[in-house]
Order: structure tokens, then sequence, then C-alpha cells
């Protein structure tokens, strides 16, 4: 694990039992986080993206199974196995050291309790019982997070707005000062205006707190305001990973390519977009090869063989796909032709 | 081109509890036949409920909706029909709009049935069978007895394309049709409602919250923007995007994160006095906008409210400042 990383991955599969056999959600999946970094994870519904995310806290469903692969954490000088950690360690792990903060707002919380409720449960199962500190913390947070501190702690859920109750989340998740963040479709179903509140709000909290960041969106636009580098995952795997400007203007997987190619933009004038034909694969039986061959464009006979693995593409860049280095694809001019 | 369809003040105001919101503030609109018509705006602004009046499924409070010259709301059983037969609806979540008990072919054969557009078995597979290829279920025979969660969402959506197909609409209001899709999946949505109103000459109203859909899908008609129950500005598209003028306006198209980094990050932004949506129940007195713009002029903006009122270059805005500028650049 590189001294400036504070999380690695390696190899990491994850399974999940259903009655017509095993979902590989995530497969070999392998990446490092720096420390101050935000990594966004990309890609349509059902790629893998949550369950990864998951996985990282160990919060999986019953029904999944981490099969292989390795989680390494960085605390100060220790490295962490997060993998073997006991279930009374990792719940001190999520929380203190990586919180996530979920999609759905509103479901995240209990309709029937408290904002304040919540809260002080939390702070309370990691060991913080001072009632008056927690609180003192907890509207320190909210002022932080532009929330109205006093109404807003003794509120039901339902008394806030999705915007309000996302800023509740991501000052509750900072309660315990974690260092890496786990956001999952942060901004999808709010406003305009309210996603700009909370990506500017991100970007102080960082400058406030420095953790890391990884969030889950299938919003392209919020990769390309925050993240310092893109992983775009297909079928479980990541197929691309590299930073922002080279995959939003040279990607080097076609799927990465069709996918930017699919986002209307506002600036600018009328592009005319091509949407990806067919659908994602079906992680029970998925196709032989490059799991996206059928729908790519670019597919020869050489694709159906094998699934290519990440290869570096310069040292910022490893892109999974056989054919990168015939290809061209650039978005900026595709967009002019 | 004759209006189609047209809006004369329409208030649609709700009960809560003893006292009342004004959903939708005497709003004035026409659509023109063949026309792409774009309400945006966040919610709780009205869009929706401006839609499902346009589409004659909420009756306003006051006002008028005339189609084709017809007030809808004063015509007879017949008309009624036949309007309710011309103006169809895509909703939003094809989860919830498709009976989940009937299969593709249940729910097409229904309204064909109905209204009489067939006689027989037959007629109505082989009718089928055309709506199916032109919302590009292919081939139809794979489609055509399956049930709705046999298909995907994308394709659920395509379904109800064609159910709002079967009865020869003139007018179709999508209601937030593509936002419960994948991005992939949703310019193909986009691509063939584009088609469908190319080939068929179908007018939309496309209700959304995306402003980068609206401009993609409308870029050759028009968007309304809506403001807590108001249209606050109404231009062709282009103009609109390039060149916004009401505030808010400006403030929304500021504030979009776009899918290019270099771009988003460099954006200027345009900043609000304050970030607080008012509540419909209290409602700002004058412009219901003033509160958070930064160009408010006080004892004007906070006192009266401003008309709609056309500019020079054609557009529609409701804003005191604007309405000065425009009249100061004239002379």
């Amino acid at each position: 694990m590189d001294s400036d990383s504070i999380l690695k991955v390696e190899n990491l599969s994850v399974i999940y039992q259903s009655r017509r056999g095993p979902v590989r959600a995530v497969r070999e999946v392998s990446f490092d986080l720096k420390k101050g970094e935000n990594l966004a994870l990309i890609g349509e519904s059902g790629c893998g993206k949550t369950t990864l995310g998951l996985a990282l806290i160990r919060l999986l469903s019953k029904s999944a199974r981490i099969v292989q692969g390795k989680i390494l954490y960085r605390q100060g000088d220790r490295i962490i196995d997060v993998l073997s950690l006991s279930d009374d360690e990792v719940r001190r792990f999520r929380w203190q050291e990586c919180a996530m903060v979920f999609q759905a707002a509103l479901n995240a919380f209990n309709p029937v309790i408290r904002i304040w409720d919540h809260i002080y449960e939390t702070a309370k199962s990691h060991g913080w019982t001072n009632r008056n500190e927690v609180r003192e913390e907890a509207l320190e947070l909210f002022r932080m997070v532009q929330l109205d501190p006093h109404r807003v702690i003794d509120a039901y859920p339902h008394e806030l707005s999705g915007g309000m109750r996302q800023r509740v989340l991501i000052a509750m998740s900072l309660l315990l000062k974690p260092q890496i963040l786990i956001l999952d479709e942060p901004t999808t179903a709010l406003d305009i205006l309210t996603q700009r509140t909370i990506i500017e709000l991100l970007r102080r909290l960082k400058e406030e707190f420095h953790f890391s960041m990884i969030f889950i969106s299938h919003d392209l636009a919020l990769a390309a305001e925050l993240a310092d580098r893109v992983a775009t995952m297909y079928a479980g795997r990541i197929i691309e990973l590299t930073d922002v400007d080279s995959a939003f203007e040279r990607p080097r997987h076609p799927y990465t390519y069709s996918l930017i190619r699919t986002v209307p933009t506002v600036h600018g004038d009328f592009q005319q977009l091509q949407s990806i034909p067919g659908s994602p694969p079906d992680l029970i039986t998925p196709p032989q090869g490059c799991r996206f061959h059928p729908r790519c464009a670019f597919m020869t006979g050489s694709c159906l063989d094998e699934d290519p693995n990440l290869m570096p593409v310069d040292e910022k860049s490893a892109v999974a796909c056989w054919r990168w280095r015939e290809i061209d694809l650039r978005i900026k001019e595709a967009a002019e032709r | 081109m004759t209006a189609l369809l047209r809006l004369e003040n329409v208030t649609k105001r709700f009960p809560v509890g003893r006292r009342e919101i004004t959903a939708v503030d005497s709003v004035s609109l026409e659509i023109h036949e063949g026309e792409i018509l774009c309400m945006v705006g966040e919610s709780g602004c009205g869009k929706t409920t401006t839609g499902k009046i346009i589409s004659g499924l909420l009756r306003p409070t006051s006002g008028t909706v005339l189609y084709r010259g017809q007030d809808i709301w004063q015509m007879d059983r017949t008309a009624f029909s036949r309007f309710r037969k011309d103006v169809q609806v895509i909703h939003q979540d094809p989860y919830a709009s498709l009976n989940p008990v009937r299969t593709v072919y249940k729910t097409l054969s229904a309204p064909l049935f109905r209204h009489r557009l067939v006689k027989n078995r037959k007629e109505a597979t082989q009718k089928i069978i055309e709506l199916l290829e032109i919302v590009g279920l292919t081939p139809p025979e794979d489609f055509i007895h399956k049930y709705p969660h046999q298909l995907s969402g994308g394709q659920r959506q395509r379904v109800s394309v064609a159910r709002a197909l079967t009865v020869n609409p003139r007018l179709i209001v999508a209601d937030e049709a593509t936002s419960m899709v994948d991005v992939s999946i949703r310019i193909s949505l986009l691509n063939m409602l584009l088609r469908l109103r190319n080939e068929l000459n179908v007018t939309f109203v496309f209700v959304t919250h995306d402003l980068s859909l609206a401009k993609y899908f409308a870029w050759d008609g028009r968007i309304a923007v809506m403001y807590v129950g108001r249209i606050v500005e109404l231009s062709p598209t282009p103009q609109l995007i390039q060149q916004p003028r009401h505030p808010y306006t400006q403030a929304l198209l500021s504030a979009i994160p776009e899918a290019d980094p270099k771009l988003t990050r460099s954006k200027q932004r345009f900043q609000l006095r304050s970030h607080e949506i008012p509540s419909l129940l209290n409602l700002p007195p004058g412009c219901a906008f003033h509160p958070r713009c930064p160009w408010h002029q006080p004892g004007l903006c906070d006192q009266l409210r401003p008309q709609d009122e056309l500019l020079q270059d054609g557009r529609q805005v409701a804003c005191h400042v604007v309405s000065q500028q425009d009249r100061e650049a004239a002379g």
C-alpha cells in the first residue's frame, strides 16, 4: 500500500445468492484511494457500484458474500485489514473511520424518531455518551451544512425537505470525523439549486475536515464537478480508471465514451446524442469474453474469447479493453462533428 | 400556427388542512399544433399540476382551458370524450402506471376496443404489432404476450408510449417520462419521442426538472420556466438556454452541474440572496422570487406582482427589473 493511500482494495469479488444462481455483482475489483482524493464510481444501474460501496464498510445484505479479495485501510501508522475485523471492530470502523451517506435520504431515517435521537443513538453506540457535548457538536455541524440547527435537531424526518434531509445525513456522517466518506447518489432526486448547494457544501466540508470521498453516482455531471479520478464500472468490474479530465475528454474504453455521449449538456449548441444499444448484461449468465462486446461498436472476434483485465495506459490511467491502442475516442471532436 | 390548446388565467388551489395553497397561479399559455413545449422548474413549482390541467385530469379552480377553441369544462359528453382521446398522458413511473396482471396485449387492446378502433382480436393484434414496431419493441412477437414484470424500465416506458398512441392522440403530455430510467436508455426514449413527433405530427408537452433534457428535447420548441405556481419565463429554447433573461432562469442555468469538468468548474454562478424556497402556504408578497433575487428593488418587487410581459425579442418574462431593462434598451 502506497504511503499516500488511505484505502486499498485488491481483487475484491462479491456474489449474491439468488434462486436462479449466483449473481456476480462485483468481480475482481482493485483500486486505491489517496488521502484527500475524490473518487467517482460511475455506471448504469446494476453495474455493482452500490454493492462495492457496501462491501467497503461490510454492510452487505445476508444474501451477499465477499468471496475473495482484500480491503486495506490506513489508520495512522497501522494498516488494518477490514475483512478480518471482528463485528465490534467493524462497527467502530464504520462511522469512525469510514461513513456512508445513503441514497434516498428519507428511507435512511426512522420516521418516528427525532433527528436528535438518531444522532445521539449513533454517538452512544460509539461510546460517546456526553449528551451536551454530542448536541453541541451536532449543532455546529448543522450550522456548517447551512441548516437552522435548533429547528432541525428537534424535527422529525418528515418535517424536512429532501435537500435538508440530505444535508442532515451528511452532517451526521461527519459526527465521528471519519477519514473516508462514501456517498451513494448524493444529489439524485434533488432539485437543481439544492444539488448545487450540496456540491458546494461537500467542497467546503472537505477543506475543513480533509476527508477522502468515494461517490457512487449514475450522474456524470456530479463526477465532472467533484471527482479527481473516475472509475467506470460495467457488469461488476472497473473497466476504466483515470483522472477526471481524461475520462471526459479522452476516455479509452468504448463504454465510458458511449456513457458520456448519452448526457446532454445545457451549455452550448444542440448536439445529437446517441444511446447505447442493448442493456446491461444479466450478471447470472453474462456474455462470454468482454462483457461489453454485445453493445460495443468496436467489437471484433478476439473480444469474444476472454474478458480483458485493467491494463495500464499511462501512469494515471488504466483500461480493460482489448482494442484500446487501436481505437481513438475523443469526446470534444466527436461533439463537434 | 393555430393554438391547439390554450390556458387562460388558469389557477388551481388545493385545500391543505383549513388553509389553501395556490399550486398554479393565473397561468396563460398557448400550445401550437405540432410544437414541443417543455415545462421546467423545481419540485413544487406547479409544472405537474399544469400538465394535469392541460390533459383535463384536473379541473382548474378558475380560468379556462380551451381545446381547439372550445372550453373543455363546458363541452358535452361526446366532445369531452373526444378531447380525452386526443390528449394522452405518459406518466413518470412505468412500474406504477402499467397494470401488473395485464399482458402487453391486454394493456394495448383495451383502449382500442373501448374507442371502437378495431372490430376483433385479429385487427387488434395487427394494430398492436404496428404500435410495438413504432415504439421500437421489436420483434413485436417477443413482447406482445409479456407481463410488465418481464420488461425492463425502458421497455415498460415504451409500452406506456404505445398505449398513449393507441387512440391516435394529437397531444401527448409526458410528465418526467424519462426520469426513472438509466441515462443510456433515456436518450433512446427521447429520440423515439422526437421521431414520433416528426412522423405523426404529435404535439408534446414535456414536463421535467432537467433543463438539459428540456434543451435536447425541445431545441426547436419552447421552454416555460415555472417558479412557485407561475411561468416566469417562456421563450424559444435556444434563446432561453443561451441568453436567459429572468433572474431565476439565470440562477438555474448557472447552477446546473454539467458532464464536462472544465466547463462545469469554470461556470460563473449567479448568486442568490437566499436558498430557502418559499412555502406555498406563505408566499412572499409582490414577486414570489424577490426574497432570493439579487436584483430585487425594495418598494417595487416586494409590493407589486409582476405581469407576464412580452419583451422586444418576443419572449415572455414576468419580472419588473427585466421589463425596465427592456424598455430602456428600446429607448
